[in-house]
């Protein structure tokens, strides 16, 4: 029933399966990520995290189940779509375990690509671009705005002409989620955003997602292990185990969850 | 400085050098079938020298100061990266007055034609290549393509030079987009090797379809562009004007040479304008989103598939037109000038220019081009020199000899770029 | 029916040095997942160093076939293992890890190299052998053509037979099959359990090489002409067999250079001398395009 807009689920994973040859990577998953909400996905390692989001961003064709992301009055079917598609048309973005940044070419450049079906758009497959038409230079100079916008709030703005690859790690992480955020998604899927940063960084990290939560009114489906960033921003966390759904309700539900202690709660409690 | 053990590496690969020179330099067959010699020659001092040279070589390498890779450039792709433009306009300069300069000759004008025509064809592949990230081995096939259409309308349709030069683009970037289209989805090597084979193929089918394509003997009298329809000749074909009666001068071979390299030149400004206004524009960043991490490249909305083949749809077109000046410059073509070896030409010269740079493919067409000119036996060694300069490059200067990549966008500042880590 | 069996022959003679070259292609792809565009060029260094070999011992007066034969096959199987041994540490190792197309157009500079060097040092002119392995079998005969089986072509037949089934063994049981196949699944993991990781690729390197060699020494004596460029032509078919038998699995690459051999010789035969490298590539460009995993292989899951 595609009724009530407010409360429908912005993505519903209905029976998700994976299987590599003998190995049963995901197994009949089913799980919702809200709008404007924060969903973290936990699990031990091994457990089938980065497997479900190569299956939502298309690297993968699940081998079963339904993924339906729900836009514009439309449902969009992610498990028959490409990659690339998924990306384009549905409005899903993502970061990397681990980053997979243009790192030959300039932060900037990295904010400018993330734009390029819009910019493409606009050149007219090229031609446009090449006649130098208005309507080109124009497209150009509002990705530009674009990009600066978000360079000044993960604050590169005096190095956007440094090569991404000599960037420090956390700068390089926040600039992955900023070219991910460029390309004006719906729904962000962040892979261990928090990795390797230290508790200064994974606190201003928090604060960035929020933000982006909050001001941009994305939805962000998270696979984390740092515990500080998963249950001090979370709104919704599914707790996976061997490919399977073990835990889903609120932070404080899962943290008591006898089935997940079991299982794993990761570090001690800083 | 571990000197025991730097002797000791250099021994050891000495002495691996004398294993492999055994047979290959110590022995010689190169007499064979000829009536006075042996059917074999023995040169032990052949092998001492590859022995000796190994030796003090790994010697010497080892002794050298290890160069920072990670903190700066070489000093000359610096310097041509900041200074890209004085030297492109610079160059340019040169070029124009190239033909009148006091040292000139009909020699020098068309060697000057040549190297122009081998920088176009650099600037084409180093869209497939360099900008793109596609190895594409048989270049050769499209060039082909171009000469072929002009040498083929002309020997069928009587057309003549600037008749056939578009056709000649589109063909060969139709051929071009046929063939990537089945394969584009292939990965790196083996897309290679495919494009490997469709050049051999290319070259095979040239040969033998007699009927159409004159065979092995080639195709003479190509034509060679003319000045508004006045051909540059002493005398006109078919009592029409040439181009020395209508502004009644004297007729010398010294205006045809000039005046093809001039077209040459024209048509080199404008492919290079092309390249670089695509390079800023969102195709252009999109090739090299994509040769730097295509997973990345989908995962932000961009199609591998077409942009592949946009890709190998311009460095054909390019190559198409390259190819209509390549037979006309000598007014013949034949299967044989289309071969893996000038396809290997062309991918050094975008390897030791530097993956996309425009500058430094011209530098290196350049220096490969006229390096076989200084003797004969340069010539002989300068497929020798290209493939020990690829491994050394890629060793070494993965991203060019010459040049550095400079950023297709900027938020202002005129900085150049520190190295990147590999 | 003559005509047949006879292209049906001559097919699995060519197939069988084909096979030879592919199991090289397909050991090398199987370590370090990355084609070996220089190995053309070492089977056609095993054909040269074979051809001087054979010159050397007649110069020295060994004349008896069966021990020439023995030592021309080691002295190719033992130079050529030289070369493909320096070609990994020079071209390949130091770029390990390094971006995409480096080793690739490392390796394609490497293949030039090598074949304008041996251009250089012996000549560019055709190298020929006087026949030394003679006579065989007539097999049948209708309506004048008689169908030959030389027993050359039954050797190189049971010698490629007898390497690959050597060698297969050699992958299942022994210590350095193992440390191959465990680099070919996880080289960090093989790295830490204490595989010697460098040494096992050499070493892989240097079987793909005396392969090849083998593999030279029996053009030669098959063909009895020789030039450098010889490499070219027989690397892209037999890369073409070890992609049709599925790069990575040693039968395949056996099965596909057989099926490769077949396939050129009853095009020649029946269609066009012409054209036969064209269907061969043609079926490459078929394969990789409806089957890239090939006959025996596995398909590849791309790592995110």
């Amino acid at each position: 029933m595609s009724g009530d807009r407010a409360t429908e689920a912005l993505l519903d994973v209905q029976g998700l399966t994976m299987r590599f040859g003998g190995l049963l990577a995901i197994d009949h998953l089913s799980f919702a990520a809200d709008r404007e909400k924060i969903t973290a996905v936990i699990g031990p390692n091994g457990a089938g995290k980065t497997t479900v989001f190569n299956c939502l961003t298309g690297f993968y064709r699940p081998t079963a189940g339904s993924l339906a992301l729900h836009r514009d009055d439309k449902e969009l079917r992610l498990e028959r779509m490409d990659g690339w598609r998924i990306a384009r048309d549905a409005g899903i973005a993502r970061t990397f375990q681990n980053i997979r940044l243009f790192a030959g070419m300039t932060v900037l450049e990295n904010l400018i690509i993330a734009q390029h079906t819009r910019l493409m758009r606009a050149s007219g497959w090229s031609i446009a671009g090449l006649l130098g038409l208005a309507r080109y230079r124009i497209a150009e100079k509002e990705a530009l705005d674009h990009a600066r916008e978000w360079l000044e709030r993960i604050g590169l703005t005096d190095r956007a002409d440094h090569v991404a690859g000599t960037l420090p790690y956390g700068d390089q992480r926040r600039l992955e989620i900023a070219r991910a955020m460029c390309t004006e998604p719906v729904l962000l899927c962040l892979d261990e955003p928090a990795a390797g940063l230290n508790p200064h960084e994974s606190h201003e990290l928090n604060q960035l997602l929020l933000s982006i939560r909050d001001r941009y009114r994305i939805a962000i489906l998270l696979i984390e292990h740092d515990m500080n960033v998963v249950m001090g921003i979370s709104d919704r966390v599914v707790v996976l185990d061997y490919g399977k759904k073990i835990a889903d309700g609120t932070p404080q539900d899962v943290r008591r969850d006898p089935a997940v202690i079991k299982a794993y709660l990761g570090e001690p409690e800083t | 400085m571990d000197l025991r053990g730097l002797v000791k590496e250099a021994a050891l690969a000495a002495f691996v050098a004398l294993i492999v020179a055994i047979p290959l330099a110590g022995f010689d067959l190169s007499q064979q079938g000829t009536a006075n010699g042996a059917q074999i020659g023995f040169r032990p001092s052949w092998v001492a020298i590859a022995v000796v040279t190994v030796f003090v070589g790994r010697l010497v390498i080892g002794l050298l100061p290890r160069p920072q890779r990670r903190e700066r450039p070489p000093v000359v792709s610096l310097f041509i990266a900041r200074h890209q433009r004085v030297l492109g306009l610079t160059g340019l300069a040169i070029a124009i007055v190239w033909p009148y300069l006091p040292f000139s000759s009909d020699y020098l004008v068309d060697l000057a034609t040549e190297v122009i025509i081998y920088m176009m064809l650099g600037w084409g592949l180093g869209v497939v290549v360099g900008l793109a990230g596609l190895l594409n081995l048989g270049y050769a096939a499209f060039y082909a393509v171009g000469a072929y259409t002009l040498a083929l309308t002309s020997a069928y349709w009587a057309w003549g030079f600037w008749e056939a030069l578009p056709l000649a683009g589109v063909t060969a970037a139709a051929v071009g987009i046929l063939l990537a289209l089945p394969v584009l989805r292939l990965r790196g090597d083996y897309l290679a090797i495919v494009t490997l084979g469709f050049g051999e193929i290319i070259r095979i089918i040239l040969i033998n379809w007699q009927s159409f394509t004159y065979g092995p003997n080639g195709i003479n009298g190509v034509p060679r562009p003319t000045f508004f329809g006045l051909p540059l000749v002493a005398r006109a074909p078919r009592g029409g004007e040439t181009f020395a009666q209508f502004f009644h001068i004297d007729f010398s071979l010294s205006q045809r040479y000039i005046f093809l390299y001039f077209v040459t030149l024209a048509l080199a400004i404008v492919v290079n304008l092309f390249i670089l206004r695509l390079r800023r524009l969102p195709i252009g960043r999109a090739w090299e989103a994509l040769r730097e991490d295509e997973i990345a490249s989908r995962a932000l909305g961009i199609n591998p598939v077409g942009v592949k083949l946009s890709a190998f749809a311009v460095g054909a077109l390019l190559a198409g037109f390259a190819g209509v000046f390549f037979a006309a410059r000598q007014s013949f073509v034949s299967p044989e000038s289309f071969n893996f070896q000038e396809s290997a030409t062309v991918l050094a010269i975008v390897v030791l220019g530097g993956m996309g740079s425009q500058l430094g493919i011209a530098l290196a067409a350049i220096i490969l081009v006229t390096l076989p000119e200084f003797g004969r036996d340069f010539a002989q060694f300068r497929m020798l020199l290209f493939g020990a300069a690829m491994v050394g490059i890629m060793i070494w200067r993965p991203r060019g000899f010459f040049s550095l990549r400079t950023p297709s966008i900027r938020l202002g500042e005129d900085r150049p770029l520190v190295e990147v880590p590999k | 029916m003559a005509y047949f069996l006879q292209q049906l022959i001559n097919g699995l003679t060519l197939g069988a040095i084909y096979a030879l070259i592919a199991i090289g292609y397909t050991m090398v792809y199987g370590i370090i997942g990355m084609i070996n565009f220089a190995h053309g060029e070492i089977y056609m260094i095993g054909a040269f160093v074979s051809l001087i070999t054979f010159f050397a011992l007649g110069a020295v007066g060994v004349t008896w076939v069966p021990l020439a034969l023995v030592l021309v096959l080691l002295s190719a199987m033992f130079f050529t293992s030289a070369y493909g041994w320096t070609v990994e540490r020079v071209a390949y190792r130091p770029l390990r890890g390094s971006f995409r197309l480096a080793p690739l157009i490392s390796a394609i500079g490497m293949s030039i190299f090598l074949q304008n060097y041996v251009q250089l040092l012996q000549g560019a002119q055709v190298k020929s052998l006087p026949p030394v392995v003679t006579g065989g079998f007539r097999l049948m005969e209708t309506g004048g053509f008689a169908v030959q089986l030389s027993y050359l072509q039954i050797i190189i037949v049971l010698v490629t037979l007898a390497l690959m089934a050597g060698f297969s063994v050699m992958i299942a049981a022994t210590p350095l099959g193992r440390a191959q196949r465990a680099c070919e699944q996880d080289m960090t993991m093989a790295a830490l359990l204490g595989i010697d990781v460098d040494r096992t690729i050499s070493t892989t390197f240097l079987i793909g090489a005396a392969l090849a060699a083998v593999a030279g020494v029996m053009v030669t004596l098959y063909y009895g002409v020789i030039d450098f460029f010889i490499g070219f032509l027989a690397g892209m078919k037999a890369f073409t067999a070890a992609v049709l038998g599925g790069i990575g699995s040693i039968p395949g690459a056996v099965l596909g250079g057989f099926i490769i051999g077949m396939i050129e010789a009853f095009w020649a035969g029946y269609f066009s001398s012409a054209y036969k490298d064209v269907a061969v590539f043609g079926v490459l460009i078929l394969v990789l395009i409806f089957r890239p995993s090939g006959l025996l292989g596995r398909p590849e899951i791309e790592k995110v």
